[in-house]
């Protein structure tokens, strides 16, 4: 049940636990169990919600920061990402195969206070060789959900 | 002016659903429990297919029987799925959607008297294709009791020495039955016992939520009497593409195939190879939408229960058929007050046949969301029912 389980509410975190237990099929106990178990194992890391920020008056800035770093003598890549992600506006850290090493996903409230972050704190690290700032125009989709288009039913509304 | 129309065409009973669906349209704010088709999209890479051969031009009739590549992995997909072997060049032809293979099938194998015997409830183009192919259908009425499966002991007895071919619905719309491997054991000793064909419309054999769906054609001795139909319509939510196939023996297929070249030529170029490629890379997407028919499924059985409305546990398609005999009304009326009530649409059972009274069709193509207002609306509808008795 844990594969199903994880990708119900992968889709939909606030499913309440009766209804998840009657759609797989098993005890409302199990489902609390399980949570609780994949939750201390560190499988379930949180419970978010997808917010399409376009659609509200708040403004917000997201950036794909490209990072070249020299890794560290028996740390790899590990302390020089952990430098970077320690920073509560950056979003997302991972590490990359190809042309650079660490992709930095970071938000903030406007370009320039992005970009002074990038200057002043991201390209001063001691290990960085270089960044590369891609701003993001538009959101398509994220997290496996479309932003731009709404879906509408437009079969028939009775067939055989 | 002389009559311009068909005597025998002008006799066919309108399609039952037809009615409802007049009533259901006047109504635009309905919630809508009432389609049989996916609410999934076709997956992405085989829309992208059914794109790239336009883009390629492939703008081209096929052979009349269809796409060779698509013939090939059709007989693959069954070989896979069911462990029966066709020859790609011989028993397959390729249909507009399951719905031409009925058609053709029936009047490629039936003579004037011939009787088909139709099991209900079910798919409502049985019966008047038979008519069209000049057999004479033979209503073989399915019992709530048996959970709709088709018995050897009903079989027996509807079975007379005019009859030719037995349709076998299953997994079963409207009711959501299956027909497991000991069922369909039993009923194929007395298709062979007394000498009869079977064409068995499977197309909703990928959705079966117990075992896995079993073809009678793979029982032994039954391959060379059945016309096995099926197509991507339900599996791969490629209702629109309106693509099917055949398989059966060589000497029916062919002249189904006569038939199909006459009257249609060949099956729309682009869907065929749209579907070559769900045959090739879909397993994984007919996986996935299965699992959340499933957990629908579950959804409703348990709201019913909730409700306290009896329904047996169907096990396959994306229906549930559940009984609304205690409230003294028949399903028409039935659908007729909830629609009218609670701006609900569920078709009556009786659009599949006259055993259909006394039941209700209820699809689960619909997100869990559409799913829960519906129940609740239904909740609140029965329990007045129930109230002012």
């Amino acid at each position: 049940m844990r594969e199903e389980l994880l990708a119900v509410i992968e889709k939909n975190s606030r499913m309440d636990l009766k209804e998840l237990a009657v759609i797989l099929g098993v005890r409302e106990v199990d489902v609390v169990n399980e949570l609780e178990a994949m939750e201390k194992e560190g499988i379930i890391c949180g419970y978010h919600t997808l917010v399409n920020w376009e659609k509200t008056s708040n403004e917000k800035v997201t950036a794909l920061i490209e990072v070249r770093v020299t890794p560290q003598r028996g740390q790899g890549f590990d302390s020089m990402a952990e430098r970077i992600y320690r920073y509560p506006e950056v979003r997302s850290v991972y590490l990359i195969s190809g042309g650079f090493d660490l992709m930095v996903i970071l938000e903030g409230k406007t370009l320039r206070e992005v970009s002074s972050f990038v200057s002043d704190k991201l390209s001063t690290l001691d290990r960085v060789l270089s960044t590369s700032t891609h701003f993001i125009l538009k959101k398509y989709k994220d997290h496996g959900t479309i932003f731009v288009q709404k879906t509408e039913d437009e079969r028939e509304m009775i067939t055989p | 002016m002389r009559n311009p129309l068909s005597d025998q065409v002008v006799a066919l009973k309108p399609s039952g659903i037809r009615k409802f669906f007049d009533i259901v349209s006047e109504m635009k704010d309905a919630i809508s429990l009432g389609v049989g088709e996916p609410d999934f999209d076709t997956p992405w890479h085989i829309r992208d297919e059914g794109i790239y051969a336009l883009e390629r031009g492939r703008t081209f009739y096929t052979s009349n029987a269809g796409l060779k590549e698509l013939r090939q992995e059709v007989c693959n997909y069954i070989k896979r799925k069911q462990g029966i072997e066709y020859a790609w060049d011989r028993e397959v032809v390729i249909t507009v959607g399951g719905s031409e293979a009925i058609d053709i099938g029936l009047r490629a194998m039936m003579n004037p008297g011939d009787e088909v015997i139709i099991p209900q409830p079910s798919y409502v183009s049985y019966e008047p294709c038979a008519i069209l192919a000049g057999a004479k259908p033979v209503i073989l009425d399915l019992k709530a009791e048996n959970e709709f499966r088709l018995t050897a002991r009903e079989l027996e007895e509807a079975i007379t020495e005019k009859t030719k071919v037995l349709i076998l619905p299953f997994p079963n719309n409207p009711t959501g039955a299956i027909m497991e491997r000991k069922d369909l054991e039993a009923i194929a000793e007395v298709i062979i016992r007394h000498d009869i064909y079977v064409m068995s419309d499977e197309i909703y054999s990928e959705l079966t939520y117990k075992e896995k769906h079993v073809s009678i054609a793979s029982l032994p001795g039954m391959r060379e009497r059945t016309i096995l139909i099926n197509g991507f319509s339900k599996a791969y939510a490629m209702t629109g593409w309106r693509l099917g196939y055949a398989c059966g023996p060589h000497a029916i297929i062919e002249q189904m195939i006569k038939i199909h070249q006459f009257a249609i030529m060949c099956a729309p170029t682009t869907s065929q190879y749209a579907a070559v490629e769900a045959l090739k890379n879909g397993d994984a997407d007919v996986e996935e939408m299965k699992i959340s028919y499933n957990q629908r499924r579950r959804f409703l059985l348990n709201a019913f229960q909730e409700m306290g409305l009896s329904c047996f546990e169907p096990f396959g398609a994306f229906y549930v058929f559940p009984c609304i005999k205690e409230f003294g009304m028949t399903s028409e009326e039935f659908a007729n007050a909830f629609l009218e009530a609670e701006k609900v649409a569920a078709v009556p059972g009786t659009a599949f046949g006259d055993s259909g009274e006394g039941f209700l069709r209820i699809s689960y193509a619909y997100s869990l969301d559409t799913l829960r207002e519906a129940m609740t609306r239904l909740g609140r509808f029965i329990a007045k029912l129930r109230e002012s008795r």
